[in-house]
This record gives structure tokens, sequence and C-alpha cells, in this order.
């Protein structure tokens, strides 16, 4: 049994390190282009609104401490607090995509779509006149749906996951000898709040228009 | 079972000091300390909220079999390669001019 939750273990963190390296490709096409056109990445940041993305972090983080606590409880063996604080996490990543629905559809109306939606091609000046919006714009809400939305196929992913762990825990498969799934699920969750910490910094706080 | 169970305590402090973290870094994005000085700041604070997670949610300091962390140390070194090389690249880019022009 101990060799099996070490090997267990052993094989997430090996699959949470080619997701780093996944991540990693776009947070380095970020960095490139952040690199070459500083000011329109100011300018995006903009773009984003402080309150939702605060608000997704609180959520994201809050989830977190109950899937720790979850893998806890599955320790000592009290599964039926597993499944009900992995409960609890699946409403907040559905929360969490919730508010990001919200966010890409204020994106739509507003004609930050890179492609085919995009119209939004003046800026109002803080005087009041109007110039044309750089092109490097739809590069910065390009780079911003692709990792946003990769994280939240991840969240997806998690919340179904998690879901079905849930089920099973509340079932009673798992006994403190025995709850590899639900320390491995855990970590996955863990991870997608990994990456979200970071996300939230580079993608909503490089602009103080809320100060 | 050698598995580690840690206190319900360590885990709330760990939530409380990352809640804090977030309202530090929030409240640190609209204090103007010029563009590079408040992304060096946010991100700083960023990587003390992703070490707490890693080590006391995802269990790396406490996991007894320690080829975890071995996994991903190296995992992070390799990021690290990937952006220093990237930026070994782009930050020393130089329009040069052509000769005899």
């Amino acid at each position: 049994m101990e060799q099996q939750r070490e090997s267990t273990t052993l094989g997430m963190w090996i699959f949470l390190v080619t997701e780093i390296m996944f991540f990693g490709g776009l947070f380095t096409a970020y960095l490139i282009y952040r690199t070459a056109h500083p000011d329109v990445w100011e300018m995006g940041s903009q773009h984003m609104e402080f309150k939702w993305g605060t608000i997704n972090t609180v959520i994201l983080l809050t989830s977190s401490f109950t899937v720790a606590l979850s893998v806890h409880f599955a320790q000592l063996g009290k599964t039926k607090l597993t499944a009900l604080l992995l409960l609890l996490t699946v409403i907040m990543g559905c929360g969490f995509l919730g508010i990001k629905a919200i966010e890409y559809h204020n994106h739509y109306v507003e004609g930050t779509v890179p492609g085919h939606w995009w119209h939004y091609y003046e800026v109002e000046n803080p005087d009041g006149t109007k110039s044309q919006a750089p092109q490097q714009l739809q590069l910065f809400f390009f780079i911003y749906f692709v990792m946003t939305g990769l994280h939240a196929l991840h969240v997806t992913i998690g919340i179904v996951l998690l879901a079905i762990i849930a089920l099973w825990a509340w079932q009673g498969k798992y006994t403190a000898e025995y709850h590899n799934p639900v320390h491995i699920s855990g970590l996955y969750w863990h991870f997608v709040d990994l990456v979200w910490i970071f996300l939230y910094p580079l993608l909503y706080l490089i602009a103080n228009k809320h100060s | 079972m050698s598995e580690h169970v840690l206190p319900i305590r360590i885990y709330t402090i760990v939530f409380v000091v990352l809640m804090a973290l977030m309202i530090l870094t929030a409240f640190l994005s609209t204090v103007p300390m010029g563009r590079e000085l408040n992304t060096i700041v946010a991100l700083f604070i960023a990587a003390i909220k992703a070490t707490l997670v890693l080590m006391f949610f995802m269990h790396l300091k406490y996991e007894s079999y320690q080829l975890s962390a071995v996994v991903f140390a190296a995992g992070l070194f390799w990021l690290l390669i990937f952006f220093g090389m990237t930026l070994v690249d782009y930050l020393t880019r130089v329009r040069m001019g052509v000769p005899g022009h």
C-alpha cells in the first residue's frame, strides 16, 4: 500500500511537470510580447476588470483550502466530510467559471475578442480626443484568451474529476489506508490554483486604473 | 503508514496568510512604483503564494517520498532555462544598420 501511494504520487508529479511545461510555453509567449510592447500590455490590462479578477482569486484560493482539508479528512478516514468539502470545491469551481463567462461576455460586447468579432479600433484619450487603437492590442487579447481559456478548461476538468471523487468518497470507497485518488485529484486542483496565482498579477494588476 | 497527517491548524494558517498576501498584492498594484517595479513586486508575492501552496497544500515539504520534490525541482529548473534563454535572446536584440548606407 505504501509503495502504491508513493508511485501514484510520483506519477502525478511527473504529469504536473508536463503541465508546467505546457503552461510555460504560454507564459514565455506572454513574456516575449510584453517585453516587445510594454505600453500595449498596460493598455490591454486596463480592459481587465479588477473586481472579477480579485473575486476569482479569492474563490480559487478558498477552494484550494477546502481541497487540502478534504485530503486531510480522507487521511483520517472521515470520507463523508471529504465528500462534502469536495462538493463545496466543485461549487466554487463553477462560480469561477461563471465569473469567467461574464468577463468573456463583456469582452465580446466591448469588441475585444481577437479575429472575426474584433471591432475595437478607437481608443479614447484622457482629454476626450480619440486615437487609433494599436494593432498589437489584438495580440494581447489573443494571449489573454488562450491562457485563461486553457486555464478554464483545466478548471472544468478539475470540477468533473472532483465531482466523481466526491461521489465515490460519499459511497465509502476510500479509507484511511487507501485514498490515493483523493490525494492525486487534490494535487491537480492545487496546480490549477498555482497557474491562476501567476495569471492574476500578470493580467489584472499591470495597470493601476483601480487606484 | 508513514503518510504525514498535518494538523488543521497549519492549513488554516496557510490559508489566512494566502488571503493576506492576496490583499497585499491587490493593494500594492495601486501604489505607483513604476511599471517594472510593480510587476517585480507582484511576481515576488505570487512566488511566495505558490511556494506556500506547494509546500503545505500539496505536501511537498512533508512527502515521505522525496522523489516528488526532485521531479518538481527539475520542472522548475527547466522553466527557468526556458525563460532565461528566451530573455537572453529577446532583450539583447539590436536593430543593426546596413553597412554602406
